[in-house]
């Protein structure tokens, strides 16, 4: 085990999965010169290890600000003996090439009968919190889950980050990775060994009895930040990461609510129609009867994002909203007004 | 352009013959009810398509739009999964999932058609990406009309082509509508002259009746793909003779009588079959060609008469590789 932050986790998976097939490739806007820090040994060009010296122009290869053209260019790669990453930078940017996700990248397999295979990676990354405004700080992955044909990973830890990203490349569906900057800095114990987490299976962060929190990217820490202030109580908190958001882990999760008969979900995406939405009608629909409580939903408002930081802060779920919601379903008295986030 | 072998020009009129009777039969089979949903057919842009698929190698790839069916027929892909896909049998080479809009046939190199204007431009950019990176000598062509000459997409992906020469044909059919737009009354300048802002050749077939004409353009095009050279732009001009779709009836005179009266004095099988009886082809053979394509066409009807409908139970296959992931 090593210690490896969240976004040298990624660099390592690029460079594991560059390693053991030389069908893989990187494209993208500004991946020669390692802006993002996931195509190199460091954070500087000159560092060991830096993606274009050792696998060349080739196979790293910078694009244009095309993105519907990238996006399109990487399905056909994919549909012809490549096995694409495509990074995108700010997963706002994804809009620019929605005709290519929605109408070739997640279409083409089943339109043509099973002919084609999509072996293409999609990462782009989620600036929100960052005072970036309303441009760069989406969390769109809701639209895409909505979109059959396409797969969907949302890592929130380093470990996941690598094991997840491996699973992706070896994929021979379309994935589209969302990660969270908020995320980017964490740091855990690694494997430096490779190793794949399957796609599909959710993760147990923490085993609780009384209440499941299904909590998505950069909520999950803060899930896990407010399970342990609720232990404190006596309330014990089960928090699950789906990790994977298409295929989702649904049997985890109801033998999860079914066990605890409480559910929060809690994630940093619009209310409505998203990840939480989901999840909730399936929670509602299978196992109504296990549940002592209403259901509880944490998420940003139908709210675009303000710039001002003193406006920003309040969009997303945090430990204290996430805490108010659990102290509702089991019936603690409120701590405080509940944000109007929740 | 080199002499061609006496084998190529019969095939060239062969598959012409083909289309047309592919797609005249589909057009009466759409009428009856026979074919659901609709069809857009090729019918009068034969030698475009066939110039084009010709002078690309078995093993090329390409990849298409909603006047769909000429392209896989042009790139000798058999026609009874074609015409059992139009009819939504389980045989259809896209097992009755994609329709007449996405035909395709991986086998002979064929992508995909795709019923978004200008979508599948940047598939087959990607697969001259390909090529490029794996270093295999393969080289794609892009069909695509007029209408979706005004696409961002085909910009963006000429742009990638350019920078990267790429082993690519961007090969606009312009038969000078956009179902009922005059394309000059929606395109600025000339489309094959846009290439020059790319640093690459833009070739305009004025006669793109003629199949040895397109045959030839394309051919170079081809040939600089293959040597490394990069992109180039083909704009070929050429007519359709059918509504844009088949079925639809406008309700004005869009295209006078004419126009297409000038148009079907060029007919490309007209043509090219007078080229090939000053060339030593008999009447007979000439006569035995059209006769082989109508008799394939029937075979295809019949192949498909004969298949069964898919299985409700295969719905949900190959939305993904593992059917699990499906809901």
């Amino acid at each position: 085990m090593t210690v490896m932050s969240y976004l040298g986790a990624i660099g390592a998976a690029q460079r594991e999965a560059m390693d053991a097939d030389e069908r893989v490739i990187i494209i993208g806007e500004d991946v020669e010169a390692n802006v993002y820090g996931t195509t190199g040994g460091g954070k500087s060009r000159s560092d060991k290890g830096d993606f274009l010296q050792r696998y060349g122009k080739n196979r790293i290869r910078n694009t244009p600000i095309s993105e519907e053209g990238i996006v399109g260019a990487a399905a056909g790669a994919a549909m012809t003996g490549l096995r694409p990453i495509v990074d995108l930078s700010y997963s706002s940017f994804l809009y620019m090439a929605m005709d290519q996700f929605v109408n070739q990248v997640a279409k083409n397999r089943y339109m043509f009968g099973g002919q084609a295979s999509m072996p293409v990676v999609f990462r782009s990354a989620m600036f929100y919190g960052l005072n970036t405004g309303a441009h760069h700080s989406d969390r769109p992955y809701p639209m895409f889950m909505n979109v059959p044909g396409l797969k969907i990973i949302a890592p929130a830890t380093p470990s996941d980050a690598k094991g997840l990203l491996r699973s992706a490349v070896d994929s021979d569906d379309p994935i589209l990775s969302f990660e969270a900057c908020l995320l980017w800095s964490a740091k855990e114990d690694v494997d430096e060994n490779e190793f794949w987490v399957p796609l599909g299976v959710a993760r147990t962060a923490r085993v609780g009895t009384d209440v499941t929190v299904v909590a998505i990217s950069s909520s999950v820490p803060e899930a896990v930040a407010a399970a342990e202030e609720l232990a404190k109580e006596g309330v014990s908190v089960e928090v699950i990461d789906p990790r994977t958001l298409v295929p989702l882990d649904r049997d985890a999760i109801l033998r999860s609510v079914a066990k605890t008969g409480r559910l929060v979900v809690a994630e940093p995406a619009h209310r409505t129609c998203g990840a939480a939405a989901e999840i909730s009608a399936l929670v509602a629909e299978e196992i109504f009867d296990s549940l002592k409580a209403p259901i509880i939903r944490v998420t940003a408002p139908d709210m675009q994002i303000p710039f001002s930081p003193s406006l920003e802060k309040q969009m997303y779920p945090t430990k204290v909203t996430i805490a108010a919601a659990i102290r509702r379903v089991v019936d603690l008295p409120a701590l405080q007004p509940v944000a109007a986030a929740v | 352009m080199a002499e061609l072998a006496r084998d190529t020009l019969r095939e060239m009129q062969l598959r012409m013959l083909r289309i047309r009777a592919f797609d005249e039969r589909a057009s009466k089979m759409v009428k009856r009810g026979h074919i659901p949903g609709t069809v857009h057919t090729s019918i009068g842009q034969e030698a475009q398509v066939v110039g084009a698929t010709m002078a690309l190698g078995a093993g090329d790839y390409m990849s298409g739009n909603h006047r769909s069916h000429g392209h896989p027929i042009g790139k000798g892909s058999p026609l009874g999964p074609l015409m059992a896909e139009l009819v939504g049998k389980a045989t259809g080479v896209c097992k009755g999932k994609g329709g007449s809009l996405h035909l395709a046939d991986f086998a002979v190199g064929s992508l995909g058609e795709s019923g978004i204007v200008g979508s599948s431009i940047p598939i087959a950019n990607g697969a001259a990406l390909s090529s490029k990176v794996l270093n295999n000598g393969k080289v794609a062509l892009a069909f695509f009309g007029d209408g979706a000459a005004n696409q961002g997409v085909l910009y963006e992906s000429m742009n990638m082509a350019g920078v990267w020469d790429l082993p690519m044909i961007f090969l606009c059919e312009n038969n000078q509508y956009a179902l009922s737009t005059p394309a000059h009354t929606v395109t600025s300048g000339i489309i094959s002259e846009r290439a020059a802002g790319f640093g690459m050749p833009g070739i305009r077939v004025e006669e793109g009746q003629d199949v040895l004409a397109v045959y030839d353009a394309v051919s170079k095009a081809v040939a600089r793909a293959r040597a490394g050279d990069g992109p180039t732009l083909v704009e070929v001009m050429t007519y359709r003779y059918n509504e844009h779709s088949e079925g639809l009836r406008l309700g004005t005179d869009y295209r006078n009588a004419e126009e297409r009266d000038a148009w079907l004095k060029k007919d490309p099988i007209m043509l090219f079959r007078h080229y090939l009886a000053s060339h030593g082809f008999s009447d007979d053979e000439l006569d035995g060609l059209q006769a082989t394509a109508l008799a394939e066409v029937d075979a295809a009807v019949a192949f498909s008469d004969a298949s069964p409908y898919p299985d409700l139970s295969v719905a949900f296959d190959d939305l993904y590789t593992d059917k699990e992931s499906a809901a």
